[in-house]
């Protein structure tokens, strides 16, 4: 008995281990994503500059107004997106899920075009939270269709292929519109729609951080529930877990999270489904507790380390091509290793 | 047919009175199971007056179709019922919310539970979930309900293995203990022994018979092991399709027919020396044998196999002593000689 608690000690106390070494990980990639790009700013200038001891002005002035946005905007979108990922992972318990693969991504694409092109409203402007708000709804109708389909769908390549053709026909519909629309919003849209992290403004992050935070808080509550769903909506019934309302709540939160960050970023790939499993290979949980805080610090890292190669040629690179690049092959090693 | 006794180890089988439970009640009031599509109704059973009591263990058998799975469903208010009333705790069951149920009733249903990286304690700690609130911080008590569900199943040495290490008898062992866990006077099993081998299942029977008698709970289980219902539960719910479904102790059960009217078919009998289901194979010629007791049954099995029944009036007698089987002045050291012997020759036919 007294062996079987030490080793369950000493498993928390590696836990927070784990946990911190994330964090200053986290921090170092932080810094690293300030000093690269086309003009590189010593680390030692970065630091510099926050304590308030730029000397170079050009420098400080990138750095306050274009890299430091561009990398909380990483932050968050690789932290909404992975946490995301994690509960689409758990609620359709299939290892394949996130807001990219079901088409969730292309819904929030879907929703945003109607309104850029009908009114010519772009992210940014003054009235940019009518295209927000549009994506999130655009998010929210295909993850209550993925949802539907998921009661008839058992299995998780059967989910991922009709997850993938509701993107798909999302794409198309949006092709249509384009099809329709004057030049003039056709381009704003094609620009937004290959994704870009630093055309993301300190204006634009006072709208996308406290949905983040309000998605993010929500993913929290519904920890407990989520361990719950892990065992199949039937023994989470038994447990007391009302299945409706927290389908509902977790279509609610993922689409705020996905959603919001489709709206500023374009949509990204592949990061909600590869960070929920590098959280579980390295704390080896199922424990949503751990999972989520583990997801938005992975999240965040290897979303600046997408940043940092997409800086890498002397033209930025679509951050969407580089978390393909990451992403794709973890789809593929996950099937590889789930077929005996 | 397997047949495998369980022993009566005294502490088992000794009553001890309910520790926590006491007083909860379960009961079914002309109470009509089945399904119901608009205003369409299809029962498939009706007029059910049963009861659960505190500290018993009940296995609920009867054929494929009868309604054994429509019932625990019905009774553990996963589906509505068409009629009647179900009463728990004098209160209709409808009446109770999602997480009222869940703390008088756990379940342990035939879902595969299929989960990564999850311990053994992280399953049988969801058991704790209608205790704690959103964050999930966990009192010492519920702590210690974890710590005592691992202990009664007999899992410590595998608290912090993953439940994909564990066999299956290990993994029903855990979900077992996750209702434990929930500290319900109730605890309903849906065919706790399916997919399970032999060892393993005798091993879950006893076990819930054990945490019966030691936890005071009512534990319902849905059942296709006769054998193994009628040795271990302490009241059977016999169920016959459209007839209702006769509630008593298995041996009453056996004695007055009831169980031979449930199970009668052409291919076999339920068998009242033995507690076993025995196939009709056809009898087409006889022998006599003598000789002691364990080994007069298994020659009796061999036997029917192919065809023949032992009968005191047969002309050819088989005498089994310390050397083997006797037959016609020839010793036969094993049963296949002694078959092999038989096919050869010409017996009288059955009369």
């Amino acid at each position: 008995m007294k062996e079987t608690e030490t080793a369950y000690y000493s498993q928390n106390s590696s836990l927070f281990l784990r946990l911190f070494g994330i964090s200053i990980a986290l921090i170092i990639h932080f810094l690293l994503d300030l000093a690269w790009g086309s003009i590189r700013i010593p680390i030692a200038e970065v630091i510099s500059t926050f304590s308030g001891n730029g000397s170079n002005e050009i420098h400080s002035e990138i750095l306050v107004n274009f890299r430091l946005p561009k990398a909380i905007t990483a932050m968050l979108a690789g932290s909404a997106l992975s946490v995301a990922g994690l509960m689409m992972q758990t609620l359709f318990r299939n290892p394949l899920a996130d807001p990219y693969v079901l088409g969730v991504s292309s819904g929030a694409s879907l929703g945003a075009a109607l309104v850029m092109m009908s009114t010519g409203v772009i992210v940014g402007s003054a009235s940019s939270w009518i295209v927000v708000v549009a994506a999130i709804a655009g998010a929210a109708l295909v993850m209550m269709l993925v949802v539907g389909v998921s009661f008839k769908v058992q299995s998780a390549v059967s989910l991922l292929i009709v997850g993938i053709m509701l993107g798909t026909i999302v794409s198309s519909i949006v092709g249509v519109l384009q099809y329709f629309s004057n030049p003039d919003a056709i381009k704003l849209f094609i620009m937004w729609n290959l994704g870009s992290l630093s055309a993301v403004t300190w204006e634009h992050l006072r709208i996308l951080t406290p949905i983040i935070l309000i998605g993010l808080f929500l993913a929290f509550s519904l920890q407990r529930r989520l361990d719950g769903l892990l065992l199949g909506e039937n023994y989470a019934k038994g447990l007391g877990i009302s299945i409706i309302q927290t389908r509902i709540l977790i279509v609610i939160t993922t689409s705020l999270l996905a959603g919001a960050v489709t709206a500023f970023t374009g949509p990204i790939g592949f990061i909600g489904i590869a960070v929920p499993h590098i959280a579980r290979g390295i704390f080896k949980t199922s424990n949503h507790n751990t999972l989520i805080p583990a997801s938005i610090l992975l999240g965040a890292i290897l979303i600046l380390i997408c940043d940092i190669v997409s800086q890498i040629p002397t033209y930025t690179l679509p951050i969407n091509t580089i978390s393909s690049l990451f992403g794709a092959p973890v789809i593929i090693w996950i099937i590889l290793k789930k077929t005996p | 047919m397997e047949h495998f006794s369980i022993k009566n180890t005294g502490s088992t089988a000794a009553k001890t009175p309910p520790l926590e439970g006491g007083g909860a009640s379960l009961s079914t009031k002309s109470l009509s199971i089945g399904y119901a599509k608009g205003k369409f109704k299809t029962p498939v059973q009706s007029d059910l007056n049963l009861e659960l009591f505190p500290g018993e263990m009940v296995c609920l058998i009867g054929p494929n179709g009868s309604g054994k799975s429509t019932l625990m469903r019905t009774l553990s208010g996963v589906q509505k019922l068409l009629d009647g009333k179900i009463m728990l705790d004098n209160k209709e069951i409808s009446k109770y919310s999602q997480k009222e149920l869940a703390l008088k009733i756990a379940l342990v249903l035939t879902d595969r539970v299929d989960v990564e990286n999850a311990t053994v304690r992280d399953i049988v700690a969801l058991g704790q979930h209608p205790y704690t609130h959103w964050l999930g911080g966990m009192s010492e008590k519920g702590k210690q309900k974890i710590n005592e569900a691992i202990r009664l199943t007999h899992l410590e040495h595998k608290k912090f293995n993953f439940i994909n290490e564990l066999s299956d008898g290990e993994k029903q062992r855990v979900m077992i203990a996750k209702a434990l866990a929930q500290d319900t006077p109730f605890i309903f099993l849906d065919e706790p022994t399916a997919h399970l081998d032999l060892p393993s299942r005798v091993d879950i029977m006893l076990l819930l018979h054990k945490l019966a008698h030691t936890t005071g709970k009512a534990i319902l289980i849905s059942t296709h092991e006769l054998d193994l219902a009628l040795q271990a539960g302490d009241r059977i719910w016999l169920m016959s399709e459209h007839g209702g479904v006769k509630s008593g102790v298995p041996e009453d059960l056996v004695l007055n027919g009831t169980f031979n009217r449930v199970f009668e078919n052409d291919a076999y009998y339920f068998n009242t020396t033995n507690g076993n289901f025995s196939m009709n194979y056809p009898m087409t010629k006889k022998v006599n044998v003598v000789g002691d007791k364990t080994r007069i049954y298994w020659t009796f099995r061999a036997l029917a196999r192919i065809g023949i029944s032992v009968e005191p009036d047969a002309e050819t007698l088989i005498t089994i002593n310390n050397d083997g089987w006797n037959m016609n002045s020839q010793t036969y050291k094993t049963i296949e000689s002694l078959l092999k012997a038989l096919s050869d020759s010409s017996l009288s036919g059955k009369t």
